[in-house]
């Protein structure tokens, strides 16, 4: 755990709300080393959200600098955002957002679809992924046809398949019963020992946020850690 | 009453939320206008130019031609041949003058104005009964033509659609020139299409001797008609055909009218199955829209007859909205517009305007409503049975 | 590419929306082969007019006829390879709704200066010995049901003979086709020796000359050489290219190209509306899963062009499938109008139109969705969802 994979520095976000300006992060610092799994907690309005969509190229900062893996993503286009976000990042939010109109393994296929890989070899790795997820009997089902725990796994796949570094989860398990809402984070926590991903979690579930290895608070658009052992 | 109390209702509420699926009723009301444009404009060419041509004829009126001909331009007629019709049992006199027109026309070529390219206009020869032996043939500008000379008078329709023809110009076919002494005017009927002058004038330039093509005459009544028929083809000397004008002229707008129909109603029935489709995907979209107000409508009791109904009217109403709106466009922007087209018996222009008619738009209208009800009725069906749990848990 | 199976998929997620929008499709492209076939008939054959071919006809109108002295006064002006000379005889076959064309002519000039006419050997020979024989097209054959050895009475209805019947019987000594499809052949020919004898008035005269200008020659020099020839006599001519004269005659019926434009656009406008509003209708509805395409790295132009593909996609779907159904419906219009109107075509350049339509429409019905998921902002769109 001894490189930093993302550094943010001086970073703040301003919105404009019509003659209001808002300061939704002011002045935050953070390091994540490679190989971190922290969750991240507040109450809503604090800037977790911002957060990560900072950090995974979705927004830009006001003031400061953000680097993920060697990037400076302040200073980055967004087209070019698009290409590095495609392989640096995967995302899992609270919603599945999985695309109704294709099965599983076509949903995990998805990304791959941005590289130059041939057809089978993109369905090569979206089975591993789904092997990965344990949802390899499910490949050819549709959305709808799975329960939340399944879609919420096949949304992991997807976010696995072109291998990135960094995982970014919005309040993963916020829709799933408890049972389910574990099966997730133990999945989170293999995807972290085992396949070396570094993972931020926001999220509001106390009891999730013990699967982290470590855990901030953010509030008013500061971040105060409270390490967890 | 409560079931027609529940109907009114549910429909109402409808309408009233109809301002928020105004993208795709304003496809369905757009679909219908051009049906019934389209429709509007082509029938009414047709009916533009049926009622010139025979609007041209009249029953106290007769035409006889040479058996056989299918117009006076393929039809030939001598001199004592007309005799013999201007002498016939039938034909009303003035004093001892019976009132007839022998009568000869030829094809001279005159730029259309919309195109610039040389177009048959047809040149007749007249006797002075033929102002007589026609209804409502008055001059509007200059004068008569003298007798004997190269002169010319105009039809208004033709002026208006042929270069060059104004009072006071000069023409020119082939090695002859003619001076335009007046302009008249005929009810709006085929003769106003067409180039009058002196027969015998006309018969010297176009080397016709002493020969026509038909002649008009009129009756003394329209019970006549069969005497003079009869009393003409009896007599051996001459081989005619002898109807009323009205027969006439239908006859000879028959052809291009059937033509334009033929082409017209298929053209309409398919664009009218095209906007059926449209309204089905519109009123589709307008139930699946509605989804959580229809569930809550059946949810609080009302029946599933109110839902149909509603929806039923709604796209009834807004066909019927491009129906009167296709239908007003027509008439303001079609109707009376001149237009000239070749007509194949005659071998010539006919100059006409398009008519749209009252029975024209109602027919329009029928259309449109056909249209709604299609459109509306499996969308209408479906929201009816839509499953009321499931759209609530929805909501 | 491989993009495809989203596009598609995306197409059909309302699966009665997409296929009424592909039916409104398919109809707007059934009609536009149709119209524009019949628009081509009334362009009057000129794209099958012969370059080297003029008519010459009486200079104050057609039917006026030429005096037949003036055949060796053409042949031997200069730039002129040969002439032939038609007339217009105007009967109909049992009822006056059946005409067509029926001429009088030289047979094997004739035959020569149209060699698009295929007629086997043996029957145009029968044709030139018999002078009462006669020759149709294919179309009018077919129509009456007439074969080689059938004796024809044509009614005159201009044309009465010097024995005073007006019944002109011929017999059918050959069948003769044109194989170009633009062009058809409905008409009539029968002796103008037999015509000129038998005619009670008229004699020594012909409707019309149609020659054929010598390799090298300009064929507007050599309409103009005739017409000076005849100029300020009794019969003065004029002379142009059978293209030019087809294309003079069909206008005489009106701007019908106005009209068929006129027409398909009310109907196009009206497609755009219907395709624009399933276009709008279903970017809308995935508004979310455009974002997260956008999270997993789908640049916004890529987006862009997805969209608009699903188009594309549903106009060319809709209409490939009008047009082919147009295309039967045209050689089934050809041969039912073949009589009155012929060269009902559907020509490579309107087909070729007519796909750049399905592909400019569908950029037209899905650019203003297309932009929206462009410019989707990722951030808002989740947030909202």
């Amino acid at each position: 755990m001894s490189d930093v994979l993302a550094r943010l520095e001086g970073v703040s976000r301003i919105y404009q709300k019509g003659k209001e300006k808002v300061e939704v992060l002011h002045a935050l610092d953070l390091e994540i080393p490679d190989g971190d799994f922290v969750a991240i907690m507040g109450p809503s309005g604090s800037g977790k959200t911002t957060l990560l969509n900072l950090l995974g190229g979705l927004d830009k900062p006001t003031a400061g600098t953000i680097t993920v893996g060697g990037s400076e993503l302040s200073s980055m286009s967004n087209s070019q955002l698009s290409r590095w976000r495609s392989t640096n990042i995967g995302f899992i939010f609270q919603f599945y957002n999985l695309l109704p109109v294709l099965t599983a393994h076509r949903n995990v296929e998805l990304p791959l679809l941005l590289t130059d890989f041939g057809g089978k070899e993109r369905a090569r790795r979206a089975s591993i992924a789904l092997d990965i997820v344990g949802l390899a009997d499910r490949a050819n089902h549709y959305p709808r046809e799975l329960s939340g725990g399944q879609e919420q796994r096949v949304a992991i796949a997807r976010a696995i398949v072109s291998d990135p570094p960094l995982l970014l989860c919005d309040e993963p398990t916020g829709d799933l019963d408890r049972d389910m809402s574990d099966e997730i984070l133990r999945l989170l926590q293999v995807l972290n020992r085992d396949h070396g991903k570094t993972i931020v979690m926001v999220t509001h579930d106390a009891q999730a946020a013990e699967f982290a290895k470590r855990t901030l608070h953010c509030d008013k658009g500061t971040l105060e850690a409270k390490e967890t052992a | 009453m409560r079931g027609l109390q529940q109907v009114f209702a549910v429909t109402l509420l409808n309408l009233r939320t109809l301002p928020q699926r105004v993208g795709s009723s304003v496809v369905a009301v757009i679909g219908v206008t051009a049906v019934v444009l389209v429709f509007a404009a082509v029938l009414s060419m047709a009916k533009g130019f049926e009622r010139t041509m025979i609007s041209a004829g009249s029953d106290d009126t007769a035409i006889i031609v040479r058996s056989g001909a299918t117009s006076e331009l393929t039809s030939g007629l001598s001199n004592d041949q007309v005799l013999i019709v201007a002498d016939a049992p039938g034909v009303l006199k003035d004093g001892d003058t019976s009132i007839v027109s022998a009568e000869l026309y030829v094809v001279v070529d005159v730029k259309k104005k919309s195109t610039n390219v040389d177009a048959n206009v047809p040149f007749r020869g007249v006797q002075p009964g033929a102002f007589d032996v026609r209804k409502d043939v008055t001059l509007v500008d200059g004068r008569m033509f003298e007798p004997g000379k190269n002169e010319i008078i105009v039809g208004r329709a033709a002026q208006q659609e042929f270069v060059g023809l104004d009072t006071g110009s000069v023409v020119r076919f082939g090695q002859t020139e003619w001076d335009i002494v007046g302009t008249f005017a005929a009810g709006g009927s085929v003769s106003e299409s067409e180039l009058w002058t002196d027969i015998r004038v006309l018969q010297g330039a176009y080397r016709r001797g002493n020969s026509f093509q038909s002649v008009r005459v009129k009756l003394q009544s329209e019970e006549s008609l069969a005497d003079l028929k009869t009393a003409l083809e009896d007599d051996p000397r001459i081989d005619p055909d002898v109807m009323s004008e009205k027969e006439y002229y239908s006859g000879q707008a028959e052809g291009l009218s059937r033509f334009i129909k033929i082409i017209g109603y298929p053209l309409t029935i398919l664009m009218g199955i095209g906007a059926v489709f449209g309204a089905l995907n519109s009123m589709y979209s307008s139930v699946s829209v509605r989804g959580k107000e229809i569930a809550t409508l059946r949810a609080l009791g009302f029946g599933p007859i109110s839902i149909l109904f509603s929806t039923m009217v709604e796209s009834t109403l807004l066909a019927l909205i491009g129906g009167l709106l296709g239908g007003a466009v027509a008439y303001l922007a079609f109707n009376g517009f001149q237009v000239s087209t070749l007509n194949g018996p005659s071998f010539s222009q006919v100059v006409f305007d398009f008519a749209v008619t009252p029975d024209l738009l109602i027919d329009g209208l029928q259309a449109a409503l056909i249209i709604g009800a299609l459109g509306g009725l499996f969308p209408a069906i479906r929201a009816a049975r839509l499953p009321v749990a499931q759209a609530l848990r929805e909501l | 590419m491989k993009y495809f199976r989203l596009i598609w998929k995306n197409a059909w997620r309302k699966k009665i929306r997409t296929s009424l929008t592909i039916l409104s499709v398919f109809v707007a492209f059934l009609l536009f082969a149709l119209l524009s076939a019949i628009g081509y008939a009334f362009r009057g054959g000129v794209d099958v007019a012969d370059a080297e071919r003029l008519i010459v006809i009486h200079k104050i109108s057609l039917i006026n006829p030429l005096p037949m002295s003036y055949m060796n006064r053409i042949a031997a002006t200069e730039g002129v390879d040969s002439v032939t000379h038609g007339s217009w005889f105007g009967g109909y076959y049992q009822d006056p709704r059946n005409h067509f064309g029926q001429f009088p002519v030289d047979p094997q000039a004739y035959f020569d200066m149209y060699p698009e006419f295929d007629i086997p050997e043996e029957q145009l020979e029968a044709f030139k010995r018999n002078r009462t024989g006669a020759v149709v097209g294919q179309e009018i054959a077919k129509k009456y049901g007439w074969k080689v050895g059938d004796r024809i009475p044509i009614q005159a209805t201009i044309w009465s003979r010097i024995d005073g019947s007006r019944t002109w019987e011929f017999d059918l000594e050959g069948i003769f086709s044109t194989d170009d499809p633009r062009g058809s052949s409905p008409i009539m020919l029968f002796q103008y020796d037999y015509f000129e004898e038998a005619r009670a008035f008229g004699k020594g005269t012909a409707g019309w000359y149609i020659l054929r200008v010598a390799n090298g020659a300009n064929p507007v020099d050599v309409a103009n050489a005739i017409d000076l020839q005849f100029a300020n006599s009794p019969n003065e001519t004029e002379t142009s290219t059978e293209a030019a004269f087809s294309q003079s005659f069909a206008k005489q019926f009106g701007n019908i190209a106005l009209i068929v434009t006129l027409v398909l656009g009310a109907v196009f406008f009206t497609l755009l509306l219907v395709s624009g509003n399933t276009m709008s209708q279903s970017v809308r509805e995935r508004i979310s899963e455009i974002a997260v395409l956008k999270t997993l790295g789908f640049g916004d132009r890529t987006v862009l062009g997805i969209v608009l593909s699903e188009s594309i996609l549903i106009m060319l779907i809709g209409g490939l499938l009008g047009l082919g159904l147009g295309w039967l419906g045209v050689q089934g219009l050809a041969k039912e109008m073949g009589t009155f109107l012929p060269g009902v075509f559907l020509s490579p350049v309107a087909i070729a139109t007519g796909i750049a339509m399905m592909i400019g429409t569908g950029l037209l019905a899905g650019i203003f969705p297309a932009l929206k998921a462009m410019r989707l902002s990722i951030i808002d769109a989740l947030a909202r969802a």
